[in-house]
Order: C-alpha cells, then sequence, then structure tokens
C-alpha cells in the first residue's frame, strides 16, 4: 500500500494524473505494442489490480442495483419513501454478491443444515459434511482448466510470445484424451496418467506447430494461433460428425461415447464434492511454471528474448529454439486443461467442449500479470465467480451475465491503471516496477 | 512551496476517500451476515416449503431463454404449466457455457423442485448423470432419448425424454411446397448436421418425392437429398449472413420456396427473400419457417411464411410438468407426431386464402396417411 501517498498536485487540476497518462501512453520505443504493455504492465502494480477488481464489484453492483425491476420500482416513490429506494438498492446490489459469495466460498444454510442432523456419521454419509466444502470445491472445479489455460497464455507472454491460442491448444488436448479415454482400455490409474499425458501431447503438438511456424518462417504467431482457433474448432466438429471418426455409435449428435470410468481423474474428497486431481495437477503446472522461469537456465534464456531478443542472441541463446520450445510447453499446459476438464466433469467431448476456457485464459494471464502465482490467484477469482453465478442466479434472480460483466470490468480497470491511480489518487509506479517484463509485444 | 502547502490538503481528500471506500467495503460484509442473507434465504426456500406448492425447474443451454428455438419453446412450455395449475411456480436458470451444465441442476437438486426440465442433446450426459444419483427426482429433457443414442446408460425412470418426429410435418411441408412452386424447383438448408436438423430436412425431400409421385411431376429439392444425405448447411445457428448468401444462391437457381432449418439464421433468408420479391416486384418467392411458427416469432416477415414446421415442444413440456404437479409422472419417451400434435404444420396466416383448396384436402389426407403409418416417411435421423 506504499503507493498510497497522496498526490502532489490539487485536486482540481488534471496535471498529475494527464500526466501520467502521457507516459503511459509514450512508451519507450513508440510502437503499440510497447505502448499496450506498458500499459497493462510496467505501471502497473498488485494495489491497482486490488483496487481494479474492488472498483469492479462497485460498478457491478451499481448495475445490478439500477437494472433491477423492482429498485427502478421503489425509485417511483424516491420522495415519498426515499429510505425504501436505496434500501432496496442497496439490498439487491449486496444480496447478488452474498449469494455469489454463498455459492462459491460458504454458505452458513450448509452449516445449520449439518447441526440439524441426528448424529455426525448420518451427516457424514448423507453429504451434509460435503455440502459445507461444496462452495470451495466447485470453485476449485472452475477454476482448474482457467488457471491451466491461463499459464499457457502467461508462459509466452515471458518469452515476448502472445498465445491467443490456448483454445486450438485446449481443443487438440481434449480430442487425444478423449480418444485415449473410450477408445483404448487400461487399468485404473494408468489409464488416467495416459490420458493425461495424451491431454498434453494433442495440445503441445499444436503449440509446437505455432513455434516451429514462427522461427523457420517469421509466421506472426498471433495470426497463427487465431486461426488455428477456427481450425481446430472445425475439425472438432469434423471429426464428431462421422461415425467412423469419433461420433458416439447410434447416435446422430455431435458427440463422443463417455470415456472409460477408469480414465476419470480421482475425486480428492469423496463422491459429493466435484473437486478432484485436476485441481493438483493446475496447482502443480503453476509452481513447475515458476520454477522453470526462475530456477533453471531454460527460463532465464525465456524472460531475456522477451526482454531483448538481439540481446539474447549476441549472447549467444538460440533465440528460435527457445520459441519453439515455450509454445510446444504452452500448448501442452492449454492440453492439460482440456484433459481435465474431459476426465474431470464432463467425460464426454462433443462440438461446444472448448466452451470459452482459451479466451478467458487470455484475461486470467492478463490479470495474473503473467506470473504463475497471478494466474492461479485470477483464476480462483474467475473460477468462483463462476461458480456462485447459478445460485445467485437461482436466489436473487440476478442476470447469470453479471459475471461476464464483472469479468469484462475487471481486465477493463486492471488494462487501465492510470484510471485506477486517478480514481484512487495514487502515485504512478516507476516504469519496469513490479509488473515487470511479460513480452516484446506485437513487434517482436 | 505551493506544492507542498497543498499536500496536507490532499492527504486529507485522499484520507477521505480512501476512509469512505473502506468503510463502505468493510460494511459489506456485516451486512451480509446480519440484514439480507437471511431475507434472501427464505425467498429462495418460500417456493418448497409452503404446502401444496410445485416448483417446476428448467436449465437452458447455451442458447439462453431467448433464442426463438428450444431454449424459448420450453420456457413457454413452463409458464403454459404455469397458466394451467395455481400451484406451479417455474424458474429458470441459464447456461453460458457448457460448465454450467452440471452446477446448474446441482443448485436446482438444493432448490428442491418438482421437476428439472432440461434441454438439448448437450445436457444429455449431465442430466442422465444427476438422474442416476439422485432417483426420487424428476427429471424431463427436451430432443434426447435413449433410443436417439443422447442418452447411454441403463435406463433411468425419472427422465420424461421429450422428442419429435418432426420428418412427418416435414413431409407435409415438402408436399405442400411441391404443390406450390411454379419453377419446380424448391429448397432446404440447415444449421449444422444434426439428427434433429436433418431430420426435418429427410421429412421435406421424402414430402417432394411423395408428390412427383403422384402427380407425375419432377419437381427438384435443392441444398438435400434423403438418400445421399448430403446438402447444404451453414455452419451454425446465429449468422443471419450466411442464411441470405445461400438462400439468394438457391433463388438464383431458381428456387421460389425455401426452408431454412437453422434457428436464427432463417432470418437471414427471409431477408433474401424479401430482397428477392422487392427485385421482381411481386411475391415471386417465399420461405416456410420452423421449430416453431414464424409469423408469432418473427411477424415482421409474415407475409413471406407460407407455413411453419412446428415442433410441439410448448405442449410436450407443459404436460410434463404437469403430469410432475399431478403425481402421474411416468418418465419415459414422448414422441411427438402428426397424430398426437407433437410434430404439426402451423396456421397458415397470410397464407390462407393462397394455397388452393385442393391442395389442403391433399395435406390432410397425405397427413392422415402419415399417421395411420400407410405413408412411410423415411429417415435416416430417427428419434
Amino acid at each position: 500500500m506504499s503507493d498510497q501517498a497522496a498526490s502532489p498536485g490539487p485536486a482540481t487540476s488534471p496535471g498529475p494524473a494527464t500526466a501520467g497518462a502521457k507516459e503511459e501512453e509514450r512508451g519507450p520505443d513508440g510502437s503499440f505494442g510497447r505502448a499496450l504493455r506498458d500499459a497493462i504492465l510496467e505501471g502497473n502494480t498488485v494495489t491497482v489490480t486490488i483496487l481494479a477488481i474492488f472498483t469492479a464489484f462497485v460498478v457491478g453492483g451499481l448495475l445490478n442495483a439500477f437494472t433491477n425491476r423492482t429498485v427502478l420500482h421503489a425509485w417511483a416513490s424516491l420522495f415519498s419513501a426515499p429510505g425504501h429506494a436505496i434500501a432496496t438498492a442497496w439490498d439487491t446490489a449486496v444480496g447478488a454478491y452474498v449469494e455469489m459469495f454463498e455459492g462459491s466460498v460458504f454458505n452458513p444454510h450448509t452449516v445449520a443444515a449439518l447441526f440439524q442432523q441426528a448424529s455426525f456419521s448420518t451427516a457424514v454419509h448423507d453429504g451434509y459434511l460435503s455440502a459445507v466444502f461444496s462452495p470451495l470445491s466447485e470453485t476449485a472445479v472452475q477454476a482448474t482448466p482457467l488457471i491451466l489455460a491461463g499459464l499457457a497464455v502467461a508462459l509466452p507472454y515471458q518469452a515476448g510470445l502472445f498465445n491467443i491460442g490456448a483454445q486450438s491448444q485446449l481443443i487438440g488436448g481434449m480430442i487425444v484424451a478423449t480418444f485415449l479415454g473410450y477408445g483404448v482400455s487400461m487399468p485404473f490409474f494408468v489409464h488416467v496418467v495416459v490420458c493425461v499425458i495424451g491431454g498434453f501431447a494433442g495440445g503441445a503438438a499444436l503449440g509446437w506447430l505455432v513455434g516451429e511456424l514462427k522461427a523457420r518462417t517469421g509466421a506472426h504467431e498471433v495470426i497463427v494461433t487465431i486461426m488455428l482457433n477456427y481450425i481446430m474448432a472445425y475439425f472438432l466438429t469434423y471429426l464428431l460428425s462421422f461415425g467412423y471418426l469419433m461420433q458416439a455409435p447410434a447416435t446422430s449428435n455431435q458427440i463422443t461415447s463417455p470415456i472409460a470410468g477408469n480414465a476419470h481423474l480421482p475425486l480428492l474428497f469423496g463422491s459429493h464434492l466435484r473437486i478432484n486431481a485436476g485441481f493438483l495437477i493446475a496447482l502443480a503446472c503453476a509452481a513447475g511454471v515458476w520454477w522453470l522461469l526462475n530456477r533453471t537456465t531454460i527460463g532465464f534464456e525465456f524472460r531475456s528474448i522477451g526482454k531483448n531478443p538481439s540481446a539474447a542472441r549476441v549472447a549467444g541463446m538460440n533465440v528460435e529454439r527457445n520459441w519453439v520450445l515455450v509454445m510446444l510447453i504452452a500448448g501442452g499446459l492449454a492440453g492439460l486443461s482440456g484433459a481435465t476438464v474431459i476426465q474431470g466433469t464432463d467425460f464426454t467431448l462433443n462440438f461446444q467442449s472448448y466452451g470459452t476456457y482459451g479466451i478467458d485464459a487470455i484475461t486470467v494471464a492478463l490479470l495474473g500479470l503473467g506470473r504463475p502465482f497471478g494466474v492461479v490467484l485470477a483464476g480462483l477469482l474467475f473460477g468462483a465467480l463462476h461458480a456462485g453465478a447459478p445460485l445467485m442466479q437461482a436466489a436473487t434472480g440476478t442476470p447469470v451475465d453479471m459475471v461476464e460483466v464483472l469479468q469484462a470490468v475487471i481486465v477493463l480497470f486492471v488494462a487501465a491503471p492510470p484510471l485506477i491511480r486517478t480514481m484512487y489518487r495514487l502515485r504512478a509506479a516507476r516504469a519496469g516496477g513490479v509488473g515487470g517484463v511479460m513480452s516484446k509485444g506485437w513487434n517482436a | 512551496m505551493r506544492h507542498t502547502a497543498l499536500i496536507p490538503v490532499a492527504a486529507a481528500a485522499a484520507a477521505l476517500l480512501l476512509a469512505a471506500c473502506g468503510s463502505s467495503s468493510s460494511s459489506a460484509p456485516s451486512a451480509s451476515g446480519t440484514s439480507s442473507s437471511p431475507g434472501s434465504g427464505s425467498s429462495s426456500t418460500s417456493g418448497t416449503t409452503t404446502a401444496g406448492k410445485f416448483l417446476g425447474c428448467m436449465v437452458t443451454d447455451t442458447g439462453g431463454i431467448d433464442d426463438r428455438s428450444f431454449n424459448a419453446s420450453s420456457w413457454a412450455g413452463m409458464q403454459a404449466a404455469m397458466a394451467a395449475n395455481s400451484n406451479i411456480s417455474v424458474k429458470y436458470l441459464q447456461s453460458t457455457t457448457q460448465s454450467d451444465y452440471i452446477p446448474n441442476i446441482n443448485t436446482f437438486l438444493g432448490e428442491k423442485c418438482g421437476i428439472i426440465v432440461t434441454v438439448g442433446f448437450l445436457m444429455g450426459p449431465a442430466t442422465e448423470a444427476a438422474a442416476k444419483a439422485h432417483p426420487s427426482q424428476k427429471f424431463a429433457i427436451v430432443d434426447c432419448s435413449y433410443a436417439s443414442g443422447c442418452l447411454t446408460g441403463p435406463k433411468e425412470s425419472n427422465i420424461d425424454q421429450l422428442v419429435f418426429n418432426t420428418v412427418q410435418d416435414g413431409f407435409l411441408g415438402g408436399y405442400l411446397a411441391a404443390g406450390l412452386t411454379k419453377t419446380g424447383k424448391v429448397a432446404t438448408f440447415g444449421g449444422e448436421d444434426f439428427g434433429t436438423v436433418t431430420i426435418y430436412m429427410d421429412g421435406f425431400w421424402d414430402g417432394v418425392q411423395y408428390y412427383n409421385s403422384k402427380h407425375g411431376t419432377h419437381v427438384q429439392v435443392l441444398g438435400w437429398n434423403e438418400q445421399t444425405q448430403k446438402g447444404s448447411f451453414t455452419g451454425d445457428f446465429t449468422n443471419q449472413t450466411k442464411g441470405e448468401t445461400l438462400t439468394s444462391t438457391f433463388i438464383s437457381e431458381g428456387a421460389d420456396i425455401i426452408f431454412p432449418v437453422a434457428g436464427n439464421v432463417g432470418l437471414g433468408a427471409a431477408k433474401a427473400v424479401q430482397n428477392a420479391n422487392a427485385a421482381a416486384g411481386s411475391q415471386k418467392v417465399s420461405m416456410f419457417w420452423v421449430d416453431v411458427d414464424g409469423c408469432i416469432s418473427a411477424p415482421q416477415y409474415c407475409k413471406y411464411f407460407v407455413t411453419s414446421v412446428e415442433k410441439g415442444i410448448v405442449p410436450a413440456v407443459k404436460t410434463s410438468v404437469l403430469s410432475a404437479a399431478s403425481g402421474t409422472f411416468k418418465g419415459g419417451t414422448y414422441v411427438g407426431t402428426l397424430a398426437n400434435g407433437g410434430a404439426t404444420l402451423a396456421p397458415f396466416h397470410l397464407w390462407s386464402g393462397k394455397v388452393p383448396a385442393s391442395l389442403i384436402t391433399q395435406l390432410e389426407q397425405v397427413g392422415a396417411g402419415i399417421a395411420s403409418g400407410a405413408i412411410a416417411t423415411p429417415t435416416k435421423s430417427p428419434v
């Protein structure tokens, strides 16, 4: 919170705020990519990120309060009963967040239900104890693919590459994991491991392709990954359209057979909670990426290339080979993300299975400031938003789109640190501050 | 020195601001703990604890509640059930991605719903797993059954599977189109190559062939062939531009009746029909709507809709919810047909004077033949 020193200028003049904004716009070499990177990262701090999240919740609450029908009716009687209107607006805004919290972290009603049970053993057997932890379990389940796919975006950032293709790599992982899941028969554990490794390999193959194209031909990874997203989505539809490929027998729907029970990721805390080993994989991968970046020669080369490829080349590093390697690992992480969805929760693959994970991954990586630990926290936050949405929607009637609005507004504020600094009178962070260097940008 | 003098002022302002923010943020959790959470808790349970009350719950797929297709129809069925029985209240949860399916169903399991209605084959696995884990909870699923391969496991008796044999009314639509065409060419296309889509196109193709065999005509169907199962698809159910382009192509090839089986993509087809008629200066081209009555869901194009090849989701869902509320719920498969009103042609609306009476009589005969089984309606997409 050291940033929160008062700004030196008078509050009425536009002085320091616009000066800060200009500083951001200029950027070191004036290129768009640089300016973007600077705006997102260099001036950013953990404080700004937390304030951005807080501000987004305030904005979301206002939006909710002023679009709710009951509240709008209450405003009509503003002059006769002003307290009623304000109280209704407050209850609506806070009520939605309370339900979201109860759906994603802790629900006191479940504890009450637990204590109403005759004995502890029946409470455990009937799932009342599990119900207490169910919100956290749901948050972890929703966060698992976001963390893995977020890492798949964050890791290449460190080496100066924008991986927009987490979606295509995720589809690659899903295809391989699903095929191994229903196509072969193996004992438990072996089958799980084979499918997970297959998922990694499926994603890594696509990541490798992107890196190889960039290293050999100079094809820009942003273009290649965006196009691959479409290619893989249609390829998936193709695979699911024919019985001799991956379509389930005796159906005309675009869906595979369910994977074998032996290939399911084991549940961590019994059958009442959906949390599974995928969450541990995600955490292990985050730790692994941190170790790779900060404790190995390869990671040092990645970061050097991310900061300045020319200098890295002069220093004797093989830039092209590192591009291929970092994309291969990133693709594998995205593939793992797909494998955890198939093996952890869905158990079948259909033409929409990839959902919005690949796109959400970019926002998770941005919110996590491109760092493994940050990605875990960002993934957990977005996972909690998703996990809390059903209860919020069911109990308060708040549209589920509120979650999307919150995500978007959070990223909006995170991407605009000058705005947050102006709002909270923060001093601009020094260039090259906590955010560190994430990528070289579009002109790499 | 001016700046230094102002620092305390700015600091005080910032402190006030921070204090204000701090108090609002710190009071939020306390308010949640005391006032609003018991309120919301009681509101969420009020629908279930009152005696005689029945809660009908529906989970949408990713298309959302207002998709002008099966989600909207299913919700209309829920509301029709509520209108028919004042003890029934209904609510829905919207899924934005597939990862919402299981949590949404689980949330409703916690709400003690009398019946949980899910929509579409993508929710088949999630519904089946929930039905297996909660044998006393009643479920209904639209457009999904064991027979169609959507549900795969051992049969659960607590799932009402609502499927629709739309090859039958598609057949009638094809017969009608063949009887109306002036150019001898009609066209159909789909959104994606799904069984629930191609079954309409199969029926349409069959109906045209049947008309040809009865009248010795040679009406051609563009865009689909029931025997080869090859035809035209736009690739999704949302991109209206693709529907417009494809329809314009069919019109330029000589088709004068178009049958899009592609949800909202059909709106693009309607635009192409509108443009073609404006260019010709008269009503040269017309079309059929699909799933729901087009004159109700897209009234601005009603004058181009000869009829709509409907899928009776609304009555089917209504019946299922009412049966669960009255205790007569049995589970199993309901197949909507011409005979039971689950697959029908919509009224002609603005076209009622333009369809020859003789053709309407023939349609009634063909319909009776289909219902009795005398006329075969082959399809490669069985329900």
